[in-house]
């Protein structure tokens, strides 16, 4: 129980600063409650995947039961050369549709951002319904599209795809990070001679460089973990490691899908931490 | 050399249906401190940001030292702007930021690093040079935003309201520094305030704005002393306006039929004709008060409404007829007897010589 004396602090200056009364601390029902409900809802959103971490150690080849601590199976992944493929195209993939999300996201923000015309509100809606269309409609619209002009499916029409699913996310962020964008230092820049290229690339895109680096490792999670979009519109020899990873689940889930999971896992919890990170700095 | 560093000619500048800038034309001397003075939304930025080249001008032409500015970009003029928000770059440090332009113009590495230096000196800022803005105070980000256009060495420098962020002390100091850094660098300022007191202390000559339109160029004295319309005289200083009609003109001066039937005598400015609707414009400073009428035209009976002690002067407002007057009367005796001032509600008399006062075409 906190008492009602003041505590009397030093501030930074040496002022005297009352400290602000703490919250009475009551282990009460409503508390227990409150504690409960929490660890239920933790417990629902993480118990499944902790427990496919942990059975990508177990020895056992099949069933619930643990047997002893192994790390075969993470070798066995990575001897694997259909998983190895799986992985390569995947990163393929993610590596180059974020590459060409973020110029497209990015240059379409600027435009809309920097330009003011007719019906501008309804092409920025347009611009991120692609957000909220369900993915296999997309999947398949996409399919549909490539089937009738004609492109064979393969690495070109899962980077297309998902160049086109995962722009709309980064024009998002970049249109929010944009309109706190004090132009009045790229006015400066050309006060001082630097001609349009010479401002945007030693000011404006310095400056933009965190939205456009958190968006490109939201596009790049976006695309390594897509399922439903790439499943329409890969080919034969094209397909990407969630698609590998359904395939393989037909015939029984085995311990080596359970590790190529959590591996998945770590490096989509990496990204988005670095996203958060990134996105914090530049707001301290 | 042209005879003006910049001159406008007939500009314009027209946002969608707002006329921003309306026909100004006006030419600015080499070496002069010129302020741009008037309320916000007057079109005193938006010339200084045409002349920077940041808009282009509707119509009418732009010349810097004497040459047709047209459709010339920001970057190939000669001339270089401080920022009402700085801006800075943050993601440079301050000597990166001072040395921006110098390296845009080509320099060597040596030749800028001794001229930052240079600069920094000027702006009393050297030990600075490794910090980035974000870790100086406002004052601090002025100096350098300066420093950076400074090191340029343009022919003309703008300065968009560059005080406007600081708090009252500092701005009193900046005023000053920046009045003898423009003597020390000789390159004409271009200075744009709603500060009629600021324009007032640092320029040689200042240009009012209203409504996109310039009212009055002249010096600090011609513009107070002499304001040719009734919104310079309002905006600059404090002053009385006593309306009525003009009875006569006879020379220099012109008589004016105040309601009550009163007559004021003031000097005639332009405009001013029998019968014409006017305005007789006096400052508080010009007026006394008496306790016996004397010779003037100008001396009325008043009530004395309230009175405010303010140190150096007394401030008293009166009341003739439907009007109320401010008097600012000197304290010119060091005395600690109240019974030396008009109370509220006594009776004196006001007066003011017809040469300090002005009759305004309205």
């Amino acid at each position: 129980m906190t008492s009602d004396s003041t505590i009397i602090l030093l501030g930074e200056r040496g002022e005297i600063k009352p400290k602000p009364r703490g919250e009475t601390r009551r282990f009460g029902v409503g508390r227990f409650a409150l504690v409960t409900i929490a660890l239920f809802t933790f417990a629902f959103l993480y118990v499944p995947i902790v427990v496919l971490i942990v059975f990508s150690f177990n020895s056992a080849r099949t069933g619930a039961t643990w047997q002893s601590f192994t790390l075969q199976w993470y070798d066995r992944v990575f001897s694997n050369t259909r998983i190895l493929e799986a992985a390569a195209n995947s990163l393929i993939v993610a590596t180059l549709s974020t590459l060409g999300a973020v110029v497209i996201g990015t240059l379409m923000a600027m435009a809309m951002e920097r330009y003011r015309f007719r019906g501008q509100s309804a092409w920025d809606g347009l611009l991120y319904l692609p957000v909220i269309v369900p993915e296999i409609v997309m999947g398949i619209s996409l399919l549909i599209f490539f089937a009738a002009v004609n492109i064979s499916r393969g690495l070109l029409t899962l980077i297309i795809s998902h160049i086109a699913f995962c722009m709309p996310f980064v024009y998002l962020t970049m249109r929010a990070r944009l309109a706190d964008f004090d132009r009045s230092v790229e006015e400066a820049a050309q006060d001082l001679g630097a001609n349009e290229w010479v401002t945007f690339r030693r000011v404006t895109l310095p400056l933009l460089m965190p939205g456009i680096i958190s968006s490109a490792l939201l596009a790049f999670t976006l695309s390594l973990d897509d399922f439903v979009i790439s499943f329409f519109v890969t080919g034969v020899g094209s397909q990407t490691l969630p698609v590998y990873i359904w395939g393989q689940i037909r015939r029984g889930i085995t311990p080596e899908i359970n590790a190529i999971s959590a591996l998945m896992l770590v490096l989509s919890i990496v990204l988005v931490i670095a996203t958060q990170l990134i996105q914090h700095r530049q707001r301290t | 050399m042209a005879d003006y560093a910049v001159e406008m000619r007939d500009v314009s500048k027209v946002f969608g249906d707002v006329v921003a800038v309306d026909h100004v034309s006006m030419g600015i001397r080499q070496k002069e401190f010129f302020a741009m003075l008037g309320p916000s939304g007057c079109g005193k930025t938006t010339s200084l940001r045409m002349i920077a080249g940041f808009e282009r001008p509707t119509s009418g032409e732009i010349y810097i030292d004497g040459k047709a500015m047209g459709n010339t970009p920001p970057f190939q003029r000669n001339v270089n702007t401080v920022f009402q928000s700085y801006a800075l770059f943050p993601h440079m440090t301050v000597e990166q930021n001072v040395g921006f332009g110098l390296e845009m113009k080509g320099l060597s590495r040596s030749e800028i690093v001794r001229r930052v230096g240079e600069a920094l000196e000027l702006v009393r800022l050297p030990q600075m040079a490794k910090r980035y803005p974000r870790q100086m105070s406002g004052g601090q980000q002025q100096r350098v935003a300066l420093a950076r256009a400074l090191v340029n060495r343009p022919d003309v420098l703008l300065l968009d309201e560059p005080l406007g962020a600081l708090d009252a002390k500092l701005r009193k100091e900046m005023q000053i520094e920046l009045k003898t850094l423009q003597r020390e660098v000789g390159i004409t300022f271009i200075f744009v305030t709603h500060d009629q007191e600021e324009a007032l202390t640092m320029s040689d000559r200042i240009a009012v704005f209203s409504k996109g339109k310039v009212l009055q160029i002249g010096t600090p004295l011609e513009i107070y002393e002499r304001p040719t319309t009734r919104f310079v005289a309002d905006f600059i200083g404090e002053t009385n306006f006593l309306e009525g009609r003009v009875q006569e003109v006879n020379g220099e001066f012109a008589s004016v039929i105040a309601d009550g039937g009163r007559r004021f005598v003031g000097r005639a400015m332009d405009g001013v004709r029998p019968g014409v609707q006017a305005v007789v414009s006096v400052r508080p400073e010009k007026v006394q008060l008496v306790e016996q009428p004397d010779n003037s035209p100008n001396c009325y009976e008043v009530r004395v409404h309230s009175i405010a002690y303010v140190g150096s002067d007394t401030r008293v407002i009166v009341s003739l007829g439907t009007n109320h007057l401010d008097v600012w009367e000197q304290n010119t005796v060091s005395t600690l007897d109240p019974n030396y001032f008009f109370k509220p509600g006594e009776t004196a008399w006001l007066t003011f010589k017809p040469e300090n006062a002005l009759v305004l075409a309205q």
